[in-house]
């Protein structure tokens, strides 16, 4: 039968959503023949706990609260979003209450239709199921999980920016400032010479954003250093700016916040700009109170105190586990915090040690460089100083620095690098020049020692310190290494090591340590080797990347794997990588020391097939990777430049 | 007569109609009709009508088409919908007006105005007729009948944009706006429901439009009225 034009319109919305947009057509009919539709002013009860519930419930148009019975909120949905399956799964009675935070429209699928559509189609069954797609489709699942993905910055601006030109005084400013509730105020002058911050207003006069004054820079640069209040805010501002698209999600924005440990930021649509956000604004969009954590991070003057904050650190990721989120924001929120311990460390050392004798780079290595820890880490660190780094009058402080941070972040929960990957060994604490010998040796004559070296270096990022130190070294390896082939080769080589654990039968074969019988180490066997792939790959195409899932963005744009292998990638590493985050978390609510390890039989059937996928096409991958970068022959023949 | 008491005067006047007619049909549709003006909104089965026709003058042009929705305060099933596309008597302008979703060789095989009649009235029957701007619905639906069957048609009915002109046309808000020169705030069906949070629906299919309106007065009442109002003082 077609469907009647009228019901076009209802059906091309459903159609937009997930679980629906990958409904079959038939599937699709049915539901828009018997829709039900009704109208919820803001403000009012949709759901209420305990009563009995008969459809599922699709947001048409408005913005719905899901409550907790203990009252705390539990999910804000906009329109696309769905409710009810979790009462419809569950003994036909409604479990979380809903309210209609706006004006809603409500389309809504009776029970039956439900059953039917769970029966027929599994992959809707798995949504309603796990209250979020099968991972393979990574976006959607980011479009439900966290708002904070999703959500554009510029949903949190509410007003233009206060302006303020660099010749007025503190004190004018200051009185302006009185009135703002954002306690902000973006410092411009009329001439300017960086194209990157000038801007036509309404009028079309041509000004150069210089940057934020806050309330705070006030007190810390006019009343704490004793100077006039009639001094231009020109000459307190700090430079430069730190802006974010209106467009970039809300995610971006607190990752900006994180990176420049700014608390405000302003928010630009191509260069002019529209407002300015706080942290708290951040904070108070997005629930989670992990974010809570940074601020109390910044305000411990102890490495006692720093420690003290472990459990909240550690119950703050299993709510963010709990709650669905995925694991690339919980990659990003672990490594911002472990960022945050060692950068507050750094500066803890820097008061007790006094200032640095030579400019410096702390950076990290491995999962913290590529925004990707977990619950289980230990540390990677190094130190890039300066080229006149002079060991005889400069190393004892830097030794001391490394020694304090080193230590610090064991107590913190960030268990020494068993392979002395630390700034406190004297290899690993040296100037830029000598940084940039090792990582041309390394790719330039890759031994196996070598080799693990950049494995483990190649994925670097600065914590804290001279940024532009850590960036020589990361232009080096990505002009460098994807250059080299006999690099690339022996990277892959070493990358085929750790293989997936899929036996002859595509059954999961199982440690054989004697300590963890029946069980499979994610890390070793899964997302240490696809992260490894990955690498090779992202060095081969030039990518400056460190994220992976960044680094197969980078990848899909280019011709290297075929169509589709990207996705499947991304699938098998967001699988594996939640999978890992789910089994720790739930050793943390079982009190025990959290690990790498998973047991099969403990997996739910539907997430054991899953895994099962994942594995298999990180196995495929490594046969391609075996294809591309094949093994030298007897001769070496093979080995050398194509 | 206050509108007032027109207005409850209409159960009366349907039982009078309804051991009047002659036609069977008719007499069924009046019959059937048992609300009163005291009973609650949220206790009267609805049904939104909408009426697509050639033009606005009823003696010049004709129905098109007709769509119903049958719906409550709480409810409206997409499944009980009805749609009739109709073929407009000879003489009357319709053939040249280009309908998009319409085409001409569908019209030519549609039924007469008179043959789906029964079949209209008894989607109706016993329901509380809910349309946006009535006068086009009230007066070609009662001019086709009497040509049809020479008999006069009526029946009490809710208007949504009676409702929204009730709502921004009489308030202190609107009599501002009439004092600074501004126009009148829109009442037609998409602008009202805009001030609604209701999404805009494209295209203007009868049964789409019945349903913007069903949509539009569950809106309406949760805003302006309660779920005990009593459907005397909302009727026309």
């Amino acid at each position: 039968m077609n469907m009647d034009p009228e019901l076009l319109e209802i059906r091309r919305h459903l159609s937009q959503y997930p679980p629906f947009d990958a409904l079959s057509d038939a599937h699709l009919d049915a539901i828009v023949e018997q829709l039900e539709v009704a109208y919820h002013r803001a403000g009012s009860q949709i759901l209420a706990a305990g009563s009995p519930i008969t459809a599922l419930h699709y947001i048409r148009s408005g913005a719905v609260e899901i409550y907790r019975r203990s009252g705390d909120l539990y999910d804000r949905l906009g329109e696309g979003g769905t409710f009810g399956h979790y009462g419809l799964l569950r003994g036909r009675r409604i479990h979380y209450p809903a309210v209609a935070l706006e004006d809603t429209l409500l389309y809504l699928i009776p029970a039956e239709l439900f059953d039917q559509l769970c029966e027929e189609d599994n992959d809707f069954a798995d949504f309603m199921e796990l209250g979020r797609s099968r991972p393979e489709n990574v976006t959607a699942a980011g479009e439900r999980s966290g708002h904070l993905m999703t959500t554009r910055v510029r949903r949190l601006v509410t007003r233009p920016p206060l302006i303020a030109e660099a010749p007025e005084t503190a004190r004018s400013v200051a009185a302006r400032l009185a009135d703002e509730p954002l306690a902000a105020v973006l410092v411009v002058e009329a001439q300017g010479d960086d194209p990157r911050y000038t801007y036509a207003d309404s009028s079309g006069a041509l000004w150069q954003v210089r940057g934020i004054l806050t309330d705070a820079d006030f007190r810390h640069r006019i009343v704490a250093q004793g100077r006039s209040v009639d001094t231009p805010v020109g000459d307190i501002v700090s430079d430069p700016l730190i802006a974010v698209q209106s467009d970039e999600t809300v995610q971006e924005a607190l990752l900006a916040m994180l990176r420049h440990n700014v608390h405000h930021l302003a928010i630009v649509h191509r260069r002019r700009p529209m407002g300015l956000i706080r942290m708290e604004d951040v904070v108070r969009f997005e629930t989670q109170s992990s974010l809570y954590l940074i601020d109390s991070i910044f305000s411990q003057d102890t490495v006692a105190g720093l420690a003290s904050l472990l459990p909240e650190i550690r119950a703050s990721a299993v709510r963010m586990i709990r709650n669905g989120a995925d694991s690339r924001t919980i990659g990003t929120a672990l490594s911002a915090i472990g960022r945050s311990v060692a950068r507050r460390l750094l500066e803890i050392a820097e008061t007790e040690l006094g200032p640095p004798p030579v400019p410096y780079a702390f950076m990290a290595m491995g999962s913290m460089a590529r925004d990707e820890q977990t619950l289980v880490t230990d540390q990677d660190n190094a130190l890039v100083l300066d080229n006149a780094f002079d060991p005889v009058r400069h190393d004892a402080y830097f030794l001391a620095l490394a020694e304090r941070v080193s230590d610090g972040l064991d107590t913190c929960g960030y268990a020494h690098c068993k392979g002395g990957i630390m700034a406190t060994n004297a290899q690993w604490r040296q100037p830029l020049a000598v940084w940039e010998r090792y990582f041309r040796s390394w790719i330039e004559a890759p031994t196996p020692e070598r080799l693990l070296h950049s494995n483990i270096f190649f994925d670097l990022d600065n914590v804290h310190g001279e940024e532009r130190l850590v960036e020589t070294l990361q232009d080096l390896v990505a002009t460098e290494a994807g250059r080299s082939k006999a690099f690339l080769a022996a990277m892959a080589r070493n990358a085929l090591n750790r293989t997936p654990p899929i036996g002859f039968f595509r059954d999961f074969v199982m440690e054989k340590d004697g300590r963890h019988n029946n069980s499979i180490n994610v890390k070793r066997r899964g997302t240490a080797p696809l992260t490894d792939l990955i690498r090779i790959h992202a060095l081969a195409c030039g990518s400056r990347a460190q994220n992976s899932f960044e680094r197969l963005n980078d990848i899909a744009e280019t011709q290297l794997l075929g169509p589709g292998v990207p996705e499947k990638l991304r699938f098998a590493l967001e699988t594996l990588s939640l999978t890992r985050l789910e089994h720790q978390a739930l050793d943390i609510e079982q009190e025990r020391a959290p690990d790498n390890n998973i047991e099969p039989e403990n997996v739910p059937d539907k997430e054991r097939t899953e895994l099962k996928e994942a594995f298999r096409a990180l196995s495929h991958a490594q046969k391609f990777l075996r294809f591309r970068y094949p093994m030298p022959t007897v001769r070496g023949t093979r080995s050398g430049r194509e | 007569m206050r509108r007032a008491d027109r207005n409850g005067a209409w159960p009366a006047w349907m039982r009078e109609q309804a051991g009047r007619t002659a036609d069977p049909a008719l007499a069924g549709f009046y019959a059937a009709f048992n609300l009163t003006p005291s009973q609650a909104i949220s206790d009267t089965p609805l049904v939104a009508l909408d009426l697509e026709t050639s033009g606005l003058d009823p003696r010049r042009n004709a129905i098109l088409s007709i769509g119903i929705l049958p719906f409550t305060l709480d409810r409206i099933r997409l499944a009980d919908r009805r749609y009739w596309l109709l073929r407009p008597p000879a003489g009357f302008s319709g053939h040249s007006v280009a309908y998009h979703h319409i085409t001409h060789a569908e019209i030519e095989q549609a039924p007469d105005f008179a043959t789906v009649l029964p079949e209209l009235l008894e989607a109706l029957a016993g329901r509380l007729p809910v349309v946006h701007y009535h006068p086009i619905e009230r007066e070609f639906l009662a001019r086709a009948v009497r040509q049809r069957l020479g008999e006069d048609w009526r029946f009490p009915l809710i208007d949504t944009m009676v409702l929204e002109s009730q709502q921004v046309r009489h308030g202190l808000k609107s009599r501002m706006r009439a004092l600074l020169g501004r126009p009148p705030a829109s009442i037609r069906l998409a602008d009202s429901r805009a001030r609604y949070g209701l999404p805009a629906y494209e295209g203007h299919q009868a049964v789409l439009d019945a349903l913007a309106t069903a949509e539009l007065l569950q809106a309406q009442i949760q805003h302006h009225h309660s779920r005990s109002s009593g459907i005397g003082e909302l009727w026309l």
